[in-house]
């Protein structure tokens, strides 16, 4: 069973995501959620670096959270998957751990 | 001491997503305020800022007001000098068209219809942002 990362605040203004990049195992998975949702839109000057990721972790936005800020799950980098808040439930419950990066 | 009446250069900076945070929304606020204060307001757009313009937006799904719409009705309150940061919008991978249609009527031009959206560079706003008297960051 692996651990569920939810990482809340915007790439361009914190840290948090690349401090979960690098802590994270191959096989977890990464939730956006709130500001963080603009992180995983594609052809950012970041999405690269969330590429480089995909095929070892598994990537997830909440999508009532992207809605919010202009954004549909077609602007997402290919491969990252959107969940409801059914999902989110889903994530929770379907790993071993969470831990948030506030 | 400052004479009754005058008029200062008054910016309002945003930096930040919307409603994650506050900032953005109560940022709007003070600026619908300052309209009242027959002041010169602008507005500037910059970093994580440029997403509080982005269209399309709809909170539905997470049972929060979309306020932006009111951005909107700033062109009516005499407030036409948005600025956006090119910088900030090709980092995230945006353009103007990604953008709300923001616009004002001059009364000096017929009541033609303009854009309050000023597309500048970081050189350019930095320039902007050392003529104003105030400057208040949210």
């Amino acid at each position: 069973m692996a651990m569920l990362h939810i990482v809340n605040k915007s790439v361009f203004e914190r840290g948090t995501l690349d401090s979960c990049l690098k802590s994270s195992l191959s096989g977890s998975s990464i939730l956006f959620i709130e500001d963080a949702v603009v992180s995983a839109v594609n052809n950012t000057a970041v999405s690269d670096k969330i590429k480089a990721e995909l095929s070892s972790k598994n990537f997830y936005v909440l999508t009532p959270d992207l809605n919010a800020r202009g954004f549909t799950d077609a602007d997402l980098i290919e491969g990252i998957k959107g969940v409801d808040y059914a999902g989110f439930v889903d994530l929770v419950a379907d790993n071993s751990n969470v831990q948030s990066w506030l | 001491m400052d004479g009754e009446g005058q008029t200062k250069k008054f910016m309002f900076v945003n930096r930040k997503v919307p409603y994650g945070t506050v900032y953005a929304l109560e940022s709007l606020e003070v600026v619908l305020i300052s309209a009242a204060f027959d002041q010169d307001v602008s507005l500037a757009f910059v970093d994580d800022g440029v997403y509080q313009l982005k269209n399309g937006q709809s909170t539905d799904g997470i049972g929060m007001k979309n306020f932006s719409p009111t951005y909107k009705a700033l062109g009516d309150y005499d407030i036409n000098k948005l600025y956006v940061e090119k910088e900030s919008l090709e980092e995230r991978g945006l353009s103007l068209d990604d953008l709300m249609e923001l616009t004002y009527e001059d009364e000096d031009d017929d009541w033609a219809e303009k854009t309050s959206i000023i597309l500048v560079s970081r050189e350019e706003l930095a320039e902007v942002m050392d003529q104003q008297d105030v400057l208040i960051s949210s």
